[in-house]
């Protein structure tokens, strides 16, 4: 029994993983950049999800087809918290900031979840389609049509980051950014305005992968915290630094909640994630894809 | 061309720079020389923005710098080289390059600089696409001066472009910087290596806890009796 379950397990902790990644990527690119710790990435989350549910519940627009807008809207939440509350905290030193920005956060997250239980009522929310229920079955194994069109547009998030990091002078100025923003700013690098540019970015990744959540999964004005403890898990697992190692580590998390959830009970996957976080902290601080700090 | 005018700098309540006044002339190769800690570095951030002074003024030509953001100041033609190079280890030497070039104008000028800087130092072109962290000590220090060069400054900063290099390289780094002068490029050289530095520049100015002690040219800077102990041994 456990054993003809196994290959289910798998891909859907595939399918879920992706999207652990795709909001991780987005936290971790932000800290990265701006050593800003955004507890409230969640919330930005969340507020993807609700946009594609309302633009799906009141106009009827296509969840997948309404992306950009629901962009779109996460990039004006974005320029609006950093603009009134961020960019108070760019001036301070390092570790001033990412407690400063986790105090902020788990206010924004307090307010931002106050705001949707008005707006959208405490009910577990979902966009469901005419083709949510469509589901392809390969040797006894369930692929549903939709979680698999969310992990192509994860993936082609993901690649279109990579190449805007890798082929754009923004993109690079990004990265000479992480590494160190001193000597980027040397270079003529206005640093502020890639803090708000990679805020901005790590905004719309956080809101696609809300919206893709409220297409597979289900959506409600609490959410935030577990997306951004999550994200955070996988933040470690995939390393600071390697967008492509955070994603993998994303699957990761996903596979071992899944299996986890298959082997002991479905009650525990938050406990293994936990668990899994704790150990990769012991024995592997740099991430499991990370290089060794020199 | 530079011009410092009693600048106090702190670090947090920590006064690092007492009334440092300074002038760098167009062409002109002006060393800064002194002991560890005694405020080189500490001046060249003041003259990119990297640190605010308390008081005093900044100004390139007739333009003032002193509030000025690092972006800007890059822009206005001051590029630094900073201590230990501090090049983008993770990124290709192509990619430092392009970086040194990012201002508005550098930008557009980009393909003509590259081959003018590949042209002084081969050695970075053939390792462009070469991963910048895995350079030796020496090709790296090249890359963060190249990297400078690539805004096309009209003033150049050096802080300590010597350390950490094998005595034959320091020769080499020194012919170097006195070829980019020629160029016409104004230097302005921070060095621990003051018998290299005063050989190389026209003028020095000596500074020591945070104070201009002593200026002069080479011949003039020995007949100070306490530089000549202190510094050339």
């Amino acid at each position: 029994m456990l054993l003809q379950l196994l290959p289910q397990s798998i891909v859907f902790g595939i399918l879920v993983g992706a999207l652990y990644g795709l909001a991780a990527v987005g936290l971790s690119l932000v800290f990265g950049v701006t050593k800003f710790l955004n507890v409230a990435h969640g919330e930005l989350l969340m507020l993807g999800g609700y946009a594609t549910f309302w633009l799906f519940q009141l106009l009827k627009f296509d969840p997948f087809l309404s992306l950009p807008l629901s962009i779109l809207f996460l990039l004006v939440i974005g320029v609006v918290l950093y603009q009134l509350v961020f960019v108070r905290m760019v001036k301070l030193p390092e570790e001033a900031k990412v407690k400063n920005t986790m105090l902020v956060g788990f206010g924004l997250s307090l307010i931002l979840q106050n705001i949707a239980l008005r707006l959208w009522t405490a009910d577990d929310r979902g966009v469901t389609t005419a083709y949510s229920r469509i589901a392809y079955t390969v040797l006894d194994t369930r692929f549903p049509l939709i979680r698999v069109v969310s992990l192509v547009i994860s993936l082609v998030a993901l690649l279109a980051l990579h190449q805007f990091l890798k082929r754009t002078y923004a993109g690079k100025a990004i990265r000479a950014t992480v590494e160190d923003w001193e000597a980027a700013s040397l270079m003529g690098i206005d640093v502020h305005r890639i803090y708000l540019l990679s805020f901005l970015i790590g905004a719309a990744l956080a809101g696609v992968a809300g919206s893709l959540v409220s297409v597979g999964y289900s959506i409600a004005p609490g959410m935030g915290l577990e997306w951004t403890l999550k994200s955070l898990i996988v933040m470690v697992l995939g390393g600071l630094g390697s967008f492509v190692g955070t994603f993998v580590g994303g699957i990761v998390l996903g596979l071992t909640e899944s299996l986890a959830g298959l082997a002991i009970s479905g009650s525990y996957r938050e406990v293994v994630g936990l668990a899994l976080f704790i150990l990769v902290l012991i024995f592997r601080p740099q991430g499991l894809f990370g290089a060794k700090e020199r | 061309m530079l011009t410092l005018e009693n600048i106090n700098a702190y670090y947090g309540d920590l006064q690092a720079l007492w009334g440092i006044s300074l002038q760098v002339q167009e062409g002109e190769l002006v060393a800064l020389v002194g002991p560890n800690g005694a405020g080189k570095t500490t001046t060249l951030r003041v003259i990119t923005g990297l640190l605010k002074p308390a008081s005093g003024t900044i100004h390139l030509h007739a333009e003032s710098l002193t509030k000025d953001p690092p972006h800007k100041i890059v822009e206005l033609g001051v590029s630094q080289v900073p201590e230990g190079g501090r090049i983008f280890t993770k990124m290709t030497v192509l990619e430092n390059l392009e970086l040194g070039a990012y201002g508005a104008q550098a930008r557009r000028e980009r393909q003509q600089t590259l081959k003018e800087v590949f042209t002084f130092f081969p050695r970075l072109e053939e390792r462009q696409k070469q991963v910048a962290g895995t350079l030796s000590g020496g090709e790296r220090q090249m890359l963060a001066i190249a990297r400078a060069l690539m805004s096309k400054p009209k003033l150049l900063l050096l802080d300590e472009p010597s350390f950490g290099l094998a005595p034959i390289l320091v020769q080499f780094m020194f012919e170097m910087i006195r070829q980019i002068n020629q160029r016409g490029i104004t230097i302005l050289l921070v060095e621990q290596n003051v018998r290299a530095a005063l050989e190389l520049a026209d003028r020095a100015y000596v500074i020591e806890n945070g104070r201009i002690v002593g200026q002069g040219t080479h011949q003039e800077l020995l007949a100070f009796d306490s530089i000549r102990s202190a510094y050339l041994g």
